[in-house]
């Protein structure tokens, strides 16, 4: 019973690389390829090939000047002194122009200009990066399911670093950048608009985060438990049902009267995923803008406590 | 009929951890069990007591509706019903029927020939529930540290306990935690929409392979992890956001009363650079 959970690959063959499905004439991957041993144990050995290509290559470029744009801010803030910046590097931020600059894009540098150059490379290099998602997915002839669900992430993104800055006018509305500085931010924008565990988007975000979490357990638990009858091959499952699926459907159904199918499984997991950053995106917009205490909020809706 | 059209064969005897035949059979599509017998008598024991809970307080607001543990001045005694008395005893029906629940689970495992990775999963989701109303509240003295069964009062209480140890931001197992979520969420969408995107690749086109979800994936980031990896690693994932959420809030109190914020001023007492100017 206990000798076959498949929680790890007990053997590894290691034989030539494959190089995936052909690409149109004239179109090529960067053959960078090695294999790693650990990865081996969890999942695929093989690293590589990778298909990088200009926008790939571009968002590469773009990303690694927004990180090095609050790397250099970092240091300069600590005069340069590379001991300090480790020592401090938790505390180290690059915060967004005040409040006397308003929306305005033109800021000098040390007031946030290099805060909203940063974090113009990093969306350019975000939105590139999302271009490359797309066009893999045509070149391959798959669906664009997974360029979505990106967009989805980006927009949660949008909404706190530009949207809702650009609907209050304020780029000080914006994150920092920085760990301790951005908690700082979330921590305060709770606190400035009354507890946002009262925002219904901010519940239903949190209810997606954790529903995703309690799927994607469901979900892998029930594949390895039933990898001994070949549920990993999930495509081939889904067309042409075998007895994997059929004892995973049916352990739902005899534990809680219900069952998803292998196809519908990775839809309530699309959907879940998705709905996360969307719904909480979604309350981050309504902050600030068209509610303003949260608590208030919910006494004047009748699900807050009056104190 | 709840039987699907494959169902029959697979309903055979046998695999019961306890009882032998004498609850082996299904009511509707549900599998009920020796623990399936517990399991109901706990969950429905324990919410009628929640609607008693909800009868003798003061509003039917279900957002409102809470039942509170005992006063931290109970400690870990028994309380009066109506003054905590109910939270002890619906905490211990919800322990008993999430573990019948379990117990059930590794039954229908057996029965089906699985491996028993759902039913560990779910325990880990129980012993993080039950970190937080029954080993925190023992380690700190008093049953009145549990949170309050409510829809609004537990969010209220998570509020109040972040805030009662300085910023729970700051708490360097809180933010492996929300880590853990946040990729977990990540690898979800990942996961669901590779698959959607081979078996759905437009009206007219056919259905992919695992070879191009592979290709997709190494095109993409440079790796693909494969069919098995990926739900090793989905639920190596949310098993550990489970995980750390427990110890996050097993640390504060039992283990470190002061503000989280504060903490982290070890790090600025690092010789290396303490006398940096830091």
């Amino acid at each position: 019973m206990a000798d076959y959970q498949n929680l790890l690959t007990q053997v590894q063959v290691r034989g030539h690389v494959d190089y995936g499905v052909a690409l149109p004439a004239g179109d090529r991957r960067d053959l960078i390829t090695g294999a790693s041993h650990l990865f081996g144990r969890l999942g695929d050995a093989q690293l590589g090939p990778i298909y990088l290509g200009y926008t790939g290559i571009a968002s590469l470029v773009f990303g690694a000047a927004a990180i090095v744009i609050m790397g250099m801010n970092f240091l300069a803030s600590v005069n340069y002194n590379p001991i300090q910046f480790v020592g401090l590097l938790p505390w180290l931020t690059l915060n967004p122009p005040g409040p006397e600059y308003g929306f305005s894009p033109f800021v000098p540098l040390q007031e946030g200009g290099w805060w909203i150059i940063a974090g113009f490379f990093l969306t350019i290099s975000i939105v590139l990066w999302w271009i490359r998602s797309y066009r893999r997915a045509i070149q391959l002839g798959l669906g664009t399911h997974i360029c979505w669900a990106f967009a989805a992430a980006i927009w949660l993104y949008l909404v706190c670093g530009f949207l809702r800055p650009m609907a209050l006018g304020s780029w000080a509305e914006s994150v920092p950048f920085g760990i301790f500085s951005h908690l700082e931010w979330v921590n305060n924008f709770s606190l400035i608009y009354g507890n946002l565990f009262y925002n219904p988007f901010h519940m239903l975000s949190i209810v997606f985060l954790y529903g995703s979490t309690l799927l994607f357990a469901m979900h892998g638990a029930t594949i390895l438990a039933v990898t001994r009858y070949g549920g990993e091959r999930e495509i081939e499952q889904i067309y042409d049902r075998g007895t994997a699926s059929e004892r995973a459907a049916l352990f739902w159904r005899w534990t809680m009267g219900f069952n998803a199918t292998m196809e519908s499984i990775h839809r309530w997991a699309w959907w879940f995923a998705i709905l996360c950053p969307i719904t909480g995106g979604i309350g981050i917009l309504l902050t600030g803008t068209v509610v303003d205490n949260w608590y208030e909020w919910g006494i004047a809706n009748g699900f807050a406590r009056p104190y | 009929m709840a039987l699907l059209g494959f169902e029959r064969k697979y309903r055979v005897r046998g695999g019961t951890l306890i009882g032998g035949d004498l609850f082996d059979f299904w009511v509707g599509p549900f599998y009920v069990g020796f623990f399936g017998v517990t399991a109901a008598f706990f969950a429905a024991t324990g919410t009628l007591l929640i609607l008693y809970g909800a009868a003798i307080g003061d509003t039917w607001n279900p957002w409102l509706i809470s039942i509170n543990p005992p006063d931290v001045s109970y400690g870990l005694s028994l309380a009066p019903m109506a003054k905590g008395g109910l939270w002890q005893i619906i905490t211990f029906c919800a322990c008993g029927a999430f573990i019948s629940w379990a117990l059930r689970e590794v039954e229908i495992c057996r029965k089906l020939g699985m491996g028993y990775h759902v039913p560990v999963a779910f325990g880990m989701a129980i012993f993080a529930y039950i970190t937080l109303v029954v080993i925190r509240p023992i380690f700190m003295g008093a049953w009145g540290y549990g949170f309050p069964y409510g829809i609004m009062s537990h969010l209220d209480w998570v509020y109040q306990t972040g805030y009662t140890y300085g910023n729970f931001h700051y708490n360097p197992a809180h933010m492996i935690a929300i880590t853990f979520f946040f990729t977990t969420t990540l690898a979800l969408a990942l996961h669901g929409g590779l698959v959607l995107s081979a078996t759905n690749p437009g009206r007219g086109k056919i259905v992919k392979t695992p070879e191009h979800e592979n290709a997709y994936f190494r095109d993409f980031i440079g790796y693909s992890i494969g069919t098995i990896g990926i739900h090793r690693l989905g639920l190596f994932l949310a098993l550990n956001a489970g995980f750390w959420s427990a110890v996050c809030i097993f640390i504060s109190g039992p283990i470190y009363e002061g503000s989280w914020v504060d903490w982290w001023d070890f790090w600025k007492n690092v010789p290396i650079w303490r006398n940096e100017g830091i």
